[in-house]
């Protein structure tokens, strides 16, 4: 099988990185492992309960061995959430999971107990993120040592036979694998970057499977009689950010003149909504996207805890928006700078151009600036931007996620808005997310998200543009089942029935 | 003798040393690597870790020093991204590279010169005539797509060779060739082509006009008048004079297919060091990105000196002293 994205370490806790991810989840198992909609399901750990308010019970899978024969005890959970936070030069730690847990308690080999400060219903998906070590193997292990296969000993349906970094994987099957042995005893994974090579490998014969399929291949892979494709609604949402920050001038938004405009129209609801209105999705999905996309109004697609099931995607209406920015004092518009990266997501600058000329539509003087996502990401985080199109992956399938890290206020305590670049805040959805971060009752926690999301897009604090569809191509007589997180993972491959 | 070395040594760690600060600079321009390496769910403290972690809190000037100060213990910093020493990387890229360039330059020699020689014998053959058409060709068709056109070809369609990838390898002082293996040779075969391909263009022209020059002088003259056989004319006396230009312009082509193949090792998913370092420059993994060039420069240094030393063993009049 080929992948698209280099897998930088077999080690599973130095880069939180989700080709890496992929990998480890190949060669290892977490307590809660993720079904292909990305809820959690039992993996190491058979059953989990809240205790008490600040307490979690886990209960342990009896019988599991890692690959090298040791047997998987509560030591090992132990061990592992002692060793996350303390992996050297780490560009991305897996820390930011364990750092609600204060205390580890082990009640006896196949029951432990997590202490939080404050009730945290999200511990079980955020433990979905750790992947369990070996203690004896790992003990003084470092990320070199993982990258060589010594130290990657898991409890997952592969085991790793020989890394050549940035080439390839060779993974042998588990027999023993809990969860039933791989259909296939060996496994290649490497890594093909170029897409258009991707593809040609496949078609050659060279690889059974791939992933990342670029839409301008689709049309012609649905014809092709060898292949059969596999795909999914994922939980990536490609939007639009805009700049709240500023009260005065926003950078890249001038009136028809050029001079700038005060106050910053972007903090003006009206004019967020005529953007929004402004936009054609159906086209986008439809004919950039080649149909691997669906026109979204919120984070989450249908289905997952925390979508608003009457939150439909906003119609293009340019009556309505003309009328808005009238309303808002600009019946002749003002011109705009739209920044996008164009190497990052899925044809992510023509989804630009496609805006602009959108834009342009409703009187909006739209020029549209993309550039390598290297350059991009920094000047979207000193927010130097006025409106930028932008993506994020919503990890654990939860509304939490996105309502926390792109909405929610920035504050530095509490660790939120860590992405929020254009530094949208509104005390009321805040409130909200408050109160889901501590309730431990699952429906009550889902309405209080599904409040603060729709607060959040009837306010237009970002524009949800579309989520996209994840895409995998295979010879035909294989089968594979498509997974909302992108995960590329051999387990899910098996002969066609 | 000794002198000229020395020198070229002495300019050789001037250039590495400006490179050094180029790239610091250029990478601190471009943006920020945390922003890239780091997950977007981070919260702002472990941001600040992270930028810690990398060393990239202190101001430039004192990253830089830090970094002059193990690169002179010969340690060139690790990956941000690998979390593997940035010269492991290289050097485990490299072989893959080398049998590569290596490879073509061969490849290039090999049909590229006996083309051109018979071009500048026969300049108004038909069969000269399209072997300077065809090298026109060579090298303006861009590599890229040479790459995908002979992958459509021979490996979608006729389904003859392996689209991608090294094959089998042989490890030998502790690194891996595929040229010793028939497998590997086959893996090898579509990107050494298309990576030869505008060189072969190169060789023919060098060779022919060579030949074209020479063909007239009075050396040539003399030696016929001599009696000399046409052969030995041609392959002894010709093709001496007319290999320094072509071993000087092969020479650094062959650095920059080395430094540079890029391109041709991204669509045949060639794991060498063009691609490491592409990968390295999309993510801002600046001890990789400095340590690559680096090395790079050194590398150029040598061929330059090599090749100078081989004008004095091609060509006597050659004298590698100093001036003075």
């Amino acid at each position: 099988m080929a992948v698209g994205a280099p897998i930088t370490s077999l080690d599973p806790h130095y880069h939180q990185l989700s080709p890496n991810n992929a990998v480890a989840d190949m060669i290892f198992d977490a307590l809660v492992n993720r079904s292909p909609r990305d809820q959690g399901i039992p993996g190491l750990a058979t059953s989990w309960r809240a205790v008490d308010s600040t307490t979690w019970e886990f209960k342990l899978r009896e019988g599991v061995r890692f690959h090298n024969g040791n047997a998987f005890t509560a030591d090992d959970v132990a061990f592992t959430l002692a060793r996350v936070p303390r992996v050297p030069n780490s560009p991305s730690s897996f820390a930011l999971y364990t750092r609600p847990i204060t205390a580890v308690e082990i009640v006896d080999a196949h029951t432990i107990r997590f202490k939080t400060a404050t009730p945290y219903p999200l511990l079980p998906t955020d433990l979905a993120n750790l992947r369990i070590i070996d203690k004896e193997t790992a003990e003084n292990a470092t990320t070199e040592d993982f990258n060589a296969g010594r130290a990657a000993q898991g409890t997952g349906p592969w085991r790793v036979v020989e890394h050549r970094n940035g080439d390839r994987i060779e993974f042998a099957a588990n027999a023993q694998y809990w969860g039933g042995a791989p259909a296939f005893a060996r496994v290649t994974y490497r890594m093909i970057t170029n897409d258009a090579a991707r593809t040609a490998a496949l078609l050659a014969g060279d690889v059974d499977f791939i992933d990342q399929v670029p839409t301008a291949d689709l049309a012609r892979l649905r014809r092709e009689q060898r292949v059969v494709l596999s795909e999914t609604v994922g939980l990536r949402i490609i939007f639009l950010g805009l700049d709240h920050s500023r009260a005065g001038a926003t950078p890249f938004i001038t009136d028809n003149d050029g001079k700038p405009i005060e106050p910053n129209p972007l903090r003006d609801v009206r004019v967020r909504r005529a953007l929004s209105l402004g936009i054609d999705r159906a086209a986008i999905a439809d004919r950039v996207m080649e149909g691997a996309a669906t026109p979204s109004g919120q984070f989450l697609p249908a289905g997952s805890f925390g979508h608003v099931p009457d939150l439909a995607a906003p119609r293009v209406n340019a009556d309505e928006a003309r009328r808005l920015l009238t309303e808002a004092g600009f019946p002749n518009g003002f011109r705009i700078t739209l920044h996008s990266p164009n190497d990052r997501y899925i044809n992510d600058a023509r989804i630009a151009q496609a805006i602009g000329q959108m834009w342009t539509r409703i009187g909006l003087r739209t020029s549209v600036e993309a550039q390598t996502w290297a350059t991009f990401v920094g000047r979207a985080a000193r927010t130097e931007l006025s409106a930028w199109l932008i993506g994020w992956g919503s990890s654990g399938g939860e509304a939490s996620n996105p309502l926390r890290n792109l909405v929610a206020s920035i504050s530095r305590e509490k660790g939120w808005g860590a992405s929020n670049r254009g530094h949208y805040s509104n005390p009321r959805v805040d409130a909200l997310v408050d109160r889901a971060m501590v309730e431990l009752d699952n429906p009550r926690r889902e309405t209080l998200l599904r409040e603060a999301t729709q607060m959040a897009m009837d306010d237009v604090g970002i524009i949800p543009l579309h989520i996209q569809t994840n895409i995998w191509a295979m010879r035909r007589g294989l089968q594979h089942e498509a997974r909302a997180d992108e995960l590329t993972r051999a387990q899910d491959v098996r002969p066609a029935r | 003798m000794t002198v000229f070395l020395l020198r070229r040594l002495f300019q050789a760690s001037g250039v590495v040393l400006v490179m050094t600060v180029l790239v610091f600079l250029g990478v601190f321009a471009v943006g920020d690597p945390v922003e890239i390496l780091i997950s977007p769910e981070a919260d702002q403290a472990e941001r600040e870790r992270a930028i810690q972690a990398l060393g990239l809190d202190l101001p430039l000037w004192q990253q830089y020093l830090v970094f002059l100060g193990k690169a002179l213990q010969g340690d060139l910093g690790r990956s941000f991204v690998f979390n593997e020493p940035a010269l492991t990387l290289i050097f485990q890229r490299m072989p893959a590279t080398l049998e590569l360039a290596f490879g073509a330059t061969f490849l290039a020699l090999i049909i590229g010169v006996p083309l051109g020689l018979y071009a500048g014998l026969k300049p108004n053959a038909m069969p000269a005539r399209a072997i300077m058409a065809g090298s026109i060709l060579g090298f303006s068709l861009p590599t890229f797509w040479v790459g995908l056109m002979l992958i459509m070809v021979f490996a979608v369609q006729l389904g003859w060779l392996p689209s991608t990838g090294r094959g089998e390898t042989v490890t030998i002082l502790g690194m891996r060739w595929s040229f010793l293996t028939w497998d590997g040779l086959l893996h090898m075969a579509m990107p050494m082509f298309s990576l030869s391909l505008s060189r072969i263009g190169l060789a023919i022209r060098l060779t022919r006009s060579g030949v074209r020059e020479n063909m007239v002088m009075d050396y040539v003259k003399f030696a016929r008048a001599k009696g000399l056989s046409p052969q030995r004319v041609v392959f002894v006396h010709v093709f001496r004079n007319i290999l320094i230009p072509v071993v000087t312009v092969m020479g650094l082509e062959l650095g920059s297919t080395i430094a540079f193949s890029v391109v041709t090792e991204s669509v045949f998913a060639w794991p060498g060091m063009g691609k490491l370092i592409i990968d390295s420059i999309n993510v801002l993994d600046r001890p990789v990105i400095v340590a690559y060039l680096m090395m790079i420069v050194l590398m150029f240094i040598t061929i330059n000196l090599l090749v100078d030393l081989s004008y004095s063993v091609l060509d006597p009049r050659v004298r590698l002293e100093s001036r003075e």
